[in-house]
Order: C-alpha cells, then sequence, then structure tokens
C-alpha cells in the first residue's frame, strides 16, 4: 500500500474538516474516553429521538486516523437506531476508513467505536476490540 | 562523559552496519532507518550466534545440575554477570543482580528495599522527567506505607530545575530516585551531584541508567549511587535481561523480592533462610541464557569504546536538531545543541498530530516513536500530548537524520502544512 493509499485523500478530508466536530448542549447520551498509548482522547455526545440518533457531535484530540473515523462514524450514525448502533462493529470502521491497519493504528481507528458504544451501554471499559 | 573530554575515536559505523541482518530490510520498499533505539535497540549477529550456541550446546540449569552441560551454563551464567559487573564498574559480580530490566529493578528495591526502610510519613523523591517504570512502583510503595512523594521539577529546556532541591530534600527523605538519561529528551542530568546532595540530606539514592548504559561510559562506583538499574535489550542484548547494580551493604540487609527455589539456604515447613546475594533475589529459574546473549552484546560495545558510543549518538542528535529546527513548524524539545545529551530528540510538527508524522515516516522507512514515551507527566510539563521520537545508536549514520529531515518535509506535504 503507498504512501499516497494510506492517507487516503478522504481520511485527511475527515481530519481537517471533520464532520459533526462539537459538542451538544444538554445530550442525551455523552462519553469520552482515551487511548493511553497515545494520550488521544474523544467526547461523542448524542441526541436521541424516538429511539435513533437524532443529532451527533464529538470532540477532542487525536491523530488523523482516530478523528477521521470519529467523523466518518458520527455521519453514519445519524438516524439509526440505537439497536443499530449497538451492533457497529470494528469491521464497519474499517470499512468506513477503506485502509488496513496493524494492531497499534488499529486502537486508534477504534476509540471513536469504543467510545461511542461506552455511551449507549452506559458501560464503561467496553472492549471493542474483542468484538468481531 | 561530559563534553570537555578529549574528541573519541570515531565509530566505523558501515563496517556495524553489516553486522546487524535486520538492517538490511526493506520497509515499504525502502531500506529501513531504525530511529526507535530508545524503545530498544537491534541485535548483532554476534548476539544471535550466542544464544543459538548456547541453546545448541551449552543448554541446562544453572546451579543445579553437577553433569558437564550444568557446569558450562553454571560458568556462562557467572561469566556474565563478572562481564555487566566491570561494563558498569561494580565492586564486584557479587553485586549484580539479574533481572528482567530496568522495571523489575525499580521494582526489586522499591519492593525489598523499600517495605522494610520506608514508613509513614516518610518521603520519596523522584523527578518529573522520570519514565513511568521509576514513577508508580514509589508511588505503590508510598500509597501502602503512608509515605510521601516529591519531585524535582523540570525548566522549560528539559532539565531538572535544581534551585529548590534543599528545600525538596528536607525532611524524611529515604530515597531519590531519578533518571541519567531523560528517554524522552536526551537530557544528562548531574548523576553525581544529585547522588552527594541526597547523601548528604541522608537518602539513598536509585540511578535509572536504561538510557545511560547503552549509550555512554557509566562507573558505578565513580557515581557513589546506592542502586543502578539498566535492560539488555536497549543495548544490542536481548529481551527479558537486566540488571540491578547494588551497594553490597544493602543486598545483604535487604528482604528477598520473590521467593522460590535458589534463593534460599534451608527451607523447612514453616521458615527459611536466604541465600547469599546476589542469589538471594534471584528466586525461580532465572532467564541464564538471555544473561548469556546480554554479555555477547557487551563484548560487542566494549571494543568500540563507549565514548567513541556517547559522542556519536550526541552528533547524530546534533544534526538532527539542526536539521529539525530549520524546518518551519517544527518543534524540537529539551536541552539546547551547546550542551551534552544523549542521542534522543524529540519534536513536534505543527497542527500535525505525533501518530501521524510517524506514519508518514514510516511510509518512508523511517521508524521513529510517536506518543508520550511513557512519560505521560513529563508531557503534561512540556504542554504537548505527544511528540514524535528519533534516537539514534552506533548503526545509525548521517544519511539517515538527511531522511528524517526530508521525511517531516514529506509529512508536511501529505498535511497541507
Amino acid at each position: 500500500m503507498s504512501l499516497d493509499d494510506f492517507y487516503r485523500q478522504n481520511i485527511l478530508d475527515h481530519y481537517q474538516n471533520p464532520r459533526n466536530w462539537g459538542t451538544i448542549d444538554h445530550p442525551d447520551v455523552s462519553a469520552e474516553d482515551s487511548n493511553p498509548l497515545c494520550g488521544d482522547r474523544i467526547r461523542m455526545d448524542l441526541k436521541i429521538k424516538d429511539g435513533r440518533v437524532e443529532d451527533v457531535k464529538f470532540s477532542g484530540t487525536g491523530c488523523s486516523i482516530s478523528r477521521a473515523a470519529a467523523s466518518m462514524l458520527s455521519d453514519e450514525i445519524i438516524g439509526k437506531t440505537l439497536d443499530e448502533v449497538k451492533s457497529l462493529n470494528r469491521d464497519d470502521v474499517l470499512e468506513l476508513l477503506g485502509i488496513e491497519l496493524g494492531p497499534v493504528r488499529l486502537k486508534c481507528a477504534l476509540l471513536a467505536l469504543k467510545t461511542l458504544k461506552v455511551g449507549v451501554y452506559g458501560i464503561q471499559g467496553l472492549k471493542v476490540e474483542d468484538e468481531s | 562523559m561530559t563534553s570537555t573530554a578529549a574528541p573519541a575515536r570515531r565509530l566505523d559505523v558501515a563496517a556495524i552496519r553489516r553486522d546487524f541482518p535486520i538492517l538490511e530490510r526493506k520497509i515499504h520498499g525502502k531500506p529501513l532507518a531504525y530511529l526507535d533505539n530508545t524503545a530498544t535497540t537491534q541485535k548483532p549477529a554476534s548476539v544471535l550466534k550466542a544464544l543459538d550456541d548456547f541453546y545448541r550446546l551449552h543448554n541446562a540449569n544453572p546451579h543445579r545440575g553437577v553433569y558437564l552441560l550444568g557446569e558450562e551454563a553454571t560458568a556462562a551464567y557467572e561469566q556474565a554477570r563478572e562481564k555487566v559487573a566491570r561494563f558498569v564498574n561494580a565492586r564486584s559480580a557479587r553485586d549484580v543482580v539479574f533481572t528482567r530490566g530496568t522495571t523489575e529493578s525499580v521494582n526489586l528495591v522499591a519492593s525489598a528495599w523499600g517495605r522494610k526502610n520506608v514508613g509513614r510519613g516518610d518521603v520519596i523523591v523522584s523527578t518529573e522527567m522520570e519514565h513511568h517504570s521509576n514513577l508508580v512502583p514509589w508511588q505503590l510503595l508510598a500509597e501502602e506505607k503512608g509515605a510521601n512523594l516529591r519531585h524535582i521539577p523540570v525548566d522549560g529546556q528539559g532539565r531538572l530545575d535544581l534551585t529548590n532541591l534543599d528545600a525538596l530534600l528536607d525532611g524524611p527523605v529515604k530515597i531519590v530516585s531519578f533518571t541519567w538519561v531523560s528517554n524522552a529528551l536526551g537530557t544528562l542530568n548531574p548523576v553525581v551531584e544529585l547522588t552527594r546532595r541526597a547523601h548528604a540530606a541522608g537518602a539513598l539514592v536509585f540511578v535509572d541508567a536504561a538510557q545511560a548504559v547503552p549509550h555512554m561510559p557509566v562507573d558505578f562506583q565513580a557515581t557513589g549511587a546506592d542502586f543502578l538499574a539498566f535492560s539488555g535489550h536497549k543495548m544490542l542484548g536481548p529481551t527479558g535481561i537486566g540488571a540491578l547494580v547494588s551497594k553490597r551493604e544493602h543486598l545483604e540487609a535487604m528482604p528477598p523480592y520473590q521467593g522460590g527455589g535458589e534463593m534460599i539456604r534451608e527451607v523447612t515447613l514453616l521458615r527459611s533462610t536466604w541465600a547469599d546475594p546476589p542469589a538471594k533475589f534471584e528466586a525461580g529459574t532465572t532467564n541464564f541464557a538471555d544473561a548469556v546473549g546480554l554479555a555477547a552484546a557487551i563484548d560487542y560495545l566494549t571494543p568500540l569504546g563507549m565514548d567513541a558510543v556517547h559522542a556519536h549518538g550526541r552528533e547524530l542528535a546534533y544534526q538532527a536538531i539542526r536539521l529539525l529546527q530549520a524546518i518551519p513548524g517544527v518543534t524540537v524539545h529539551g536541552p539546547p545543541v551547546t550542551e551534552d545529551r544523549g542521542g534522543v530528540v524529540s519534536f513536534t510538527v505543527d497542527g500535525i498530530h505525533a501518530h501521524d508524522v510517524a506514519g508518514v515516516l514510516d511510509r518512508e522507512g523511517i521508524a521513529v516513536r510517536a506518543g508520550h514515551h511513557c512519560a505521560m507527566p513529563l508531557h503534561a510539563r512540556l504542554g504537548v500530548p505527544a511528540t514524535a521520537r528519533a534516537s539514534f545508536t552506533i548503526y545509525n549514520d548521517s544519511s539517515e537524520i538527511e531522511r528524517l529531515a526530508a521525511g517531516i518535509l514529506k509529512v508536511k506535504a501529505v498535511f497541507n502544512r
């Protein structure tokens, strides 16, 4: 895979122009998580209406992979039911990113999903990597 | 140890490179420029052969079998201990305890010495620039004993700020534990001065020499320190082997660290007596094969001259700092080029996360570390969540530093900065 593939234009685009960036006042769901390996931190706020994600905003610090994954994921979940959000797994995130990742960068890619699941399940310490 | 020393002879880097098989690898189609030597170093063929020979020809559990293989394995293990002792000028091989590495050495002292000698209200002093391995074991001890932790602060250029050292050393300070060379910034700390002042305050001294022993001359007795620790895998040796070097009196007085075979003199069902050090601190079957590998690493480093090894790493660091500082948007952290230092250069690129810097450099075949380098408090002090770090050793050359600088220009181009 060449450099240009790895840093695909859509990843750079989501990194430099993140969708749904920010926070929500009085969110129905809010979760924050971090990657202790690199100090990346993501917060995700959700507005839920009739069991569906009406709005989502995310914020935090992170590398291009972690921020692009969060941005793409935020776009993906708008309009989805909470059950649909719960069923998202790491393959969905990798499909959104469109690249293959080794085990170290995978943690960057999955931070947003992990944070999102912590929010919708209301469970801390969920290991998203263990799901398949 | 200082920049005023006579110029050391230069390393023959081209010849050295031929001894390291992994340097022939291509990474994403490019030659490997391995610049993460602070994390772990690559291994010369002589170390790989020593491990292979040991397992093929001499393998047996030391200090147990009276048969020939047992005698050979025992001799090889104890010769490795002798080599370590000479390499860091310990008073005797009996003052060298083999451990898994620096982390276990810190834990050994915090546990065995600390539990006996640190009590409620006592003080443990460390610094803001420590690796987590020299912070967390003391935190565990302080929590268990109700002791207090103090930390020598770091100034804006990554040096220890000793302005208020007297106040920090005032009171029931039991031990002062600090790194000789910062793994994150390359700062060289004044080991002799810190040791003298800690001793004057009645405290013992533990030196984390994980980044010193691999890269510069280390004379344990000249430091005056009570304990000194390092890891084999950071000095061309195998993983899982390192050492704790100590003044004999402490090893004699300390209770054991772990219980098991080999560390005992006599065992009954209800109580036991201990073997003499260092065996007292080496419970169970030791990592003897990797100790033999560590000895081979010392055999490789010694003829190069540790003064020359240090000068080489420092010159590469200076070159890297000059080239990187000339790139707009790049900030180099740590002491300036006017000071003696280790071969470690940490930097950030404006608007680009360290992971992305390292990610693009990887595609150029350049391996650097990105993150907090197991020094989160130091990064909090520097005000950056993560840095990229290039660190050098004997097989790195100036063409790799030039590739690093060119790689950073590529990073900026990819991210349109």
